[in-house]
Parts: C-alpha cells; structure tokens; sequence
C-alpha cells in the first residue's frame, strides 16, 4: 500500500468525518461545492477548444519538432526533456493554453510515462504568471513593475526544472 | 491580446510548416481532430473536477481555511513586516494563502487583490518590495491538490492520477522558495 493510493479514500473519509463532527450538512455542501467544478469546465471548454485545435495543429505540420529539436540541447543541458518545450513557453502566459499543451503531451505519451508525470507536474507546480500580475497590479492600480517580472520568472523555471528533477526522483 | 499573437503565430506557423513538410493534409486534419479532443477531454475530465470541488467546499465549510491561516501567519509576517502590521491587509493575505493551497482560486484571488490594494495605498503606482513579494508567491502557485490535472490524468487512464502529488508538492516549494529569494535579490536592483 503506498502512499498515493491511501490519499484519495482517506481524504474523502477524514473530511466527511470531520464535517460530521461539526455538524456540517456534508452531502448538500459537497453537491453544492461540486456545481463550482461544472462552471471551471465551461471555463475551460472554449478556451480548450481553440487552443487544441492550434496545438494539433502545430504538431500536425512539424513545426513542435522544429522548435523543441532547436531547444533541446539547452533543455537536456538543465535537465527538462525537450518534449516539454512547448509547455515551458505557454505556461506563463495562458492557463489555458498550458492545459491544452499539457494534456496533449499526457496523451501522446501516456498519462503514466515519464513525459507524461513531468507535464503534470510542471501543470500542477507553477501558475499563468502574466495573468497574474496583470490581475493584481492592475487592481492595485500599480503601473512600475519593478522586478516582479523577472523574480516570477525565475520561480517559474525553476519549477520547470524541479519538475523533472522531483519525477525523476519520486519515479525512476 | 497576447493570447491572439499566440494563437495566430501558431495557426500561420502550422500552414507554413505543413507546406514546407507536405504534412498540409495532416495539419487540416489534426483541426478537426483537437476541437473534437478538447471537448472529449472536458467531459472525461468533468466528474472528478466537480467531486473535488465538492470536497473542497466542505473542507472549507469545517473551517480547514481558518486554520491553514492562522499557520501561515508567522511566515507571511516575516516575508511582509509592513504590510502585516495591518490586522485586515494580514488576515487578508493569511486566507488569500490557504485559498490557493486548496486550489481555491476564485477564493484566492479577489482576496489577493484586497491585500494588494492596501498595500499599494500611497505607493503611487509603484510596487513596493513587499507587493512584488505578494505576486511572486500568488505567481508561484502552491497547490495540496492540483485538482485539475488529476483530472486529465485520470481522463487519459492514469493508474494513479494523484500519484505525483509529492512530485507537484516538492517542485513547488522550490520554486516559490526560488521565487522569494529572486524577489528578495532584485529589489536591491530596482528602484
């Protein structure tokens, strides 16, 4: 028994038993909860479909290959497979292009193999960065940046290459 | 506006390409195919996306957030001294935090946006050290449960979808750690 298969049943158990505990309505605020997941996916299902179909598309003609043969030296060099180019770009600048990407790459190499768990695990471990800062300074009412930029990039790469790092060591 | 430059860039890219490769047939194809693909992904996807969601409320619902807030209180007071002394900007802050860690976002953000509001009064349309410091971290998320790509993973046969949680957990705190750090170096830079 490892860790990860526990997690999910335990999960669901400790924080039904909990809400229980504290007289929580479980099963209406889980239903209720659930209606915020449906209206993430409308979210995403438009965005997904343009994005897709420009990401297939790009495969399609060769141009992936083009460009992540082009990095690969670089990439090989602070460790990233060079599969995952494409996501590297993406990332900070579209959430839902990095997902579109990302699950591209989960499909194509099996959501289980080693380019798969990394573009997972980039996925899960950084943010769409551009928008973010777009999102606060802007309400911030903040114009001079200053070094958030770069700092934000920075966090953003070495997520890239601890990625790859934290599969290799959890999974091979 | 980015996000058109992107798109465009690679729809003209892809044409180029496939005229040059004579993969033209397979690029007109693959359009038809990614449209079908996105919505197949969404709907395979959609069932453990609204569970967790649902989970996640009642979680939130029993308080975990309050918790998880008062935790990060003594890190965050040391990352923004100033902003912290006021009781609002850091209960603010302290709950945008715990909001993202669950993955939260739609909770996170407009809590986020609070904090940087107060913080940015008087500051005159320049960050200072200490909001740079606020979106580094939001910038560099730090998620318990990246839900959403459990959810891909799951929808293209993972046996495990959330077994690269402690993958997702260790790449994240080195990048909001080397987030921080950055942060903490450039602002000797910049004025």
């Amino acid at each position: 028994m490892d860790f990860s298969s526990l997690l999910v049943p335990a999960l669901l158990a400790v924080t039904a038993l909990v809400g229980m505990g504290r007289r929580v309505d479980v099963y209406s605020t889980l239903t209720e909860g659930a209606r915020e997941g449906l209206s993430v996916l409308l979210g995403i299902l438009t965005p997904l479909v343009g994005l897709l179909t420009a990401v297939y598309m790009f495969r399609a003609s060769g141009a992936m290959e083009f460009f992540a043969q082009l990095l690969s030296p670089l990439l090989v060099k602070i460790g990233i497979p060079p599969e995952t180019a494409a996501l590297l770009f993406i990332r900070p600048v579209s959430g839902g292009g990095a997902l579109a990407v990302g699950s591209e790459l989960i499909a194509q190499y099996g959501p289980d193999s080693y380019i798969g768990r990394v573009a997972a695990v980039m996925l899960g471990s950084t943010e769409t960065t551009f928008y973010t800062i777009a999102v606060y300074f802007g309400s911030a009412g903040i114009r001079r940046t200053r070094h958030t930029i770069p700092a934000a990039l920075t966090a953003d790469l070495v997520g890239f290459v601890a990625a790859a790092f934290a599969v290799r060591l959890f999974f091979y | 506006m980015a996000m058109s430059w992107v798109w465009t860039g690679m729809i003209v890219l892809s044409l180029i390409f496939g005229i040059r490769n004579g993969t033209i047939s397979d690029v007109g194809n693959a359009a038809m195919e990614g449209a079908a693909a996105a919505v197949e992904l969404c709907i395979s996807m959609g069932g453990i996306l609204c569970l967790w969601s649902g989970v996640m409320a009642v979680m939130k619902r029993c308080g975990i957030t309050d918790l998880l807030s008062r935790l990060f209180r003594p890190v965050l007071q040391r990352l923004m001294p100033n902003a912290c002394r006021d009781r609002e900007t850091l209960s603010a802050l302290s709950a945008n935090v715990s909001c993202n860690l669950l993955g939260l976002g739609n909770a996170a953000t407009p809590l986020g946006i609070q904090a940087a509001r107060r913080m940015a009064q008087g500051a005159g349309g320049t960050a200072t050290n200490e909001l740079c410091m606020l979106v580094v971290l939001n910038t560099a998320s730090i998620q318990l449960l990246p839900t959403t790509v459990a959810g891909v993973r799951a929808a293209y046969g993972s046996a495990s979808p959330f077994d690269i949680l402690p993958a997702v957990w260790l790449a994240s705190i080195l990048s909001v750690l080397a987030g921080i750090t950055a942060a903490r170096i450039l602002s000797r830079f910049t004025k």
